[in-house]
């Protein structure tokens, strides 16, 4: 198990009801971590509609979760 | 350079932005609307993930200077709620010469829109709201 710090936005956010929690999780990537919450949670977005970023930076759904990472689920973008 | 604001964004010095070795400055502003998708928007919420946000446009300007010869990329980015007409983002583009930087600014433009981890919230007249882009059900 390792804690890793997650970060919602925007519809996920609200659908959460938290813009950021920390969670204990087996999870050995972001996909697992995605999967695991969404079932717990009921999150209305899929995994495919989503982008996820590692310590501020946009990375792969199965880059490796290190204890203590900042995870950021990622809604489509609408910015500009 | 990439600057997020929950404050109105400033006007433009009236001298410009460029400097002496930049003959051309474009400038793409873009402005809360009024309508969109045939509702009457009265207020529109940004929200962004900010580090993230700021190293992926670094990413997008690194790759416009590669692309184009350009000087300085600078954008200017709103959080927070914004009424009709509000300015919302600002990208500032310098180069020797107005081919790069137009190319420049429009790739700049399209792919912090595509690609930025910001999102926005439209409240309609009807008390209703939607997150935009977001995928059905």
């Amino acid at each position: 198990m390792k804690s890793v710090r997650v970060r919602y936005y925007a519809a996920l956010r609200e659908q959460r009801g938290l813009p950021l929690e920390i969670v204990d999780t087996p999870a050995e990537t972001a996909a697992e971590l995605y999967d695991e919450l969404r079932a717990r949670h009921g999150f209305r977005l899929a995994r495919e509609h989503l982008r996820v970023a590692l310590n501020g930076d946009i990375t792969g759904w199965n880059s490796p979760l290190r204890a203590d990472d900042i995870v950021e689920f990622l809604p489509p973008s609408a910015g500009g | 350079m990439f600057k997020l604001s929950l404050a109105p964004i400033q006007a433009l010095p009236a001298q410009g932005v460029a400097g002496a070795d930049a003959g051309a400055c474009v400038v793409f502003e873009g402005r809360v609307r009024a309508r969109n998708r045939g509702r009457e928007v009265v207020a529109l919420e940004y929200e962004a993930a900010d580090e993230t946000a700021r190293r992926e446009f670094e990413k997008i300007a690194e790759e416009a200077r590669r692309a184009f010869s350009v000087r300085d990329i600078l954008c200017t980015h709103r959080a927070g709620r914004l009424a009709p007409g509000d300015l919302a983002v600002r990208v500032v583009v310098t180069a020797e010469r107005r081919g790069a930087a137009f190319s420049a600014c429009e790739y700049v433009v399209d792919e912090l829109k595509r690609r930025l981890p910001i999102w926005k919230k439209e409240h309609y007249a009807d008390s209703s709201s939607a997150w935009l882009n977001q995928p059905g059900p």
